[in-house]
C-alpha cells in the first residue's frame, strides 16, 4: 500500500468518526418560535448602521497626536520648534 | 414570478420594511437551517438568524437587486455564524451529555464508541472556526463546495485546502489522546 492510499484511507477513516460524532442537521428543522418581532425590536434599538466611533474612525490621528503628546512632554526644548513648523 | 421578486428585491434595497419582511419570511427558514448546520444549537441558530437578517438590513443599501437574495444572505448568515464560534470557548461547547444524546448507529461496544464520538466532537470543537466550518458543512452536511465556497467568500481550492487541513489536525489531535483512527 502506497503512502498516498494510506493517507486517503486514514482522512475516510477520520471522516466517518466525525459523521459519527456529529450526525447531519435535520434539512427540515424550522425556528421554535417567529422571529420576526426579534428582528423588529433588534431594528428598534439600532434603527440604523451602527456609526463607528469617533475614536475608532480615526484612531490613527488620535494614535499620532497621543505620540506628538508624549513625545513633546519628554523632550519640552523641542515644543518651539514644533510651533516653529506649524 | 420573477417579476414580483425583483419588485420586492427593488423595494428592500431601497429600504422598505414590507420589503424585507416578505424577503424574511421567504428565507428565514433556509438561512436559519444553514446556521443550524454550522453551529449546531437551536437556540444559537434562532438569534444568529436574527442577527444576521438584522445585518442584512443594515447592508440593504450595498444589496444588488439583479442579483440573487440567498446566496447574499446566506454569506452574511456564515460571518454571523463564524464570529460566533470565535466568540466561544471550545471547551464549554460539547459536553458528554450533549454527545451522548446525539443520534448514531448502532455499535458493538456502546460503551467505548460514545467514548470515541465524546472525544472526536471535542477535538472538532477545539479547531480553528474557520477550518470547523468548511470542514462540518463538507464532511458532515455534505455541501457541494461550490456552495461552501460562495458562503465564506473563497475560492473551491480554499475550501478544499482548509477541509485537508481540519481532517489533518482532527487526526493529530485524536493520536494524542492514544486513539488511532
Amino acid at each position: 500500500m502506497n503512502a498516498h492510499t494510506e493517507q486517503r484511507i486514514n482522512d475516510d477513516r477520520i471522516k466517518q468518526l466525525l459523521q459519527q460524532a456529529l450526525p447531519p442537521a435535520d434539512p427540515a428543522a424550522e425556528p421554535n418560535r417567529d422571529l420576526w418581532p426579534a428582528i423588529l425590536r433588534r431594528l428598534d434599538a439600532h434603527p440604523a448602521a451602527a456609526a463607528p466611533s469617533l475614536l475608532r474612525q480615526n484612531w490613527f490621528d488620535w494614535a499620532l497626536l497621543a505620540g506628538l503628546i508624549l513625545f513633546a512632554a519628554s523632550f519640552p526644548a523641542t515644543i518651539p520648534l514644533f510651533l516653529y513648523y506649524l | 414570478m420573477p417579476d414580483d421578486s425583483s419588485n420586492v428585491q427593488d423595494r428592500f434595497r431601497q429600504g422598505d420594511l414590507d420589503a424585507f419582511e416578505a424577503l424574511f419570511r421567504e428565507h428565514q427558514r433556509s438561512v436559519y437551517g444553514w446556521i443550524l448546520r454550522i453551529v449546531r444549537d437551536h437556540a444559537a441558530a434562532e438569534d444568529l438568524t436574527v442577527e444576521t437578517f438584522w445585518r442584512i438590513h443594515r447592508a440593504h443599501a450595498r444589496f444588488e437587486p439583479a442579483r440573487p437574495f440567498e446566496p447574499w444572505a446566506r454569506r452574511i448568515a456564515t460571518r454571523a455564524a463564524l464570529d460566533w464560534l470565535r466568540a466561544r470557548r471550545p471547551e464549554v461547547e460539547l459536553t458528554a451529555e450533549a454527545v451522548a444524546d446525539l443520534p448514531s448507529p448502532p455499535a458493538a461496544n456502546p460503551g467505548v464508541a460514545a467514548e470515541i464520538r465524546l472525544k472526536t466532537a471535542q477535538a472538532f470543537a477545539r479547531l480553528p472556526p474557520r477550518l470547523r466550518i468548511a470542514a462540518v458543512l463538507s464532511v458532515v452536511e455534505e455541501q457541494p463546495h461550490k456552495e461552501i465556497a460562495a458562503a465564506l467568500g473563497i475560492s473551491v481550492t480554499a475550501v478544499k485546502l482548509r477541509v485537508f487541513r481540519a481532517l489533518r489536525l482532527l487526526r493529530k489531535d485524536l493520536e494524542s489522546q492514544g486513539i488511532t483512527p
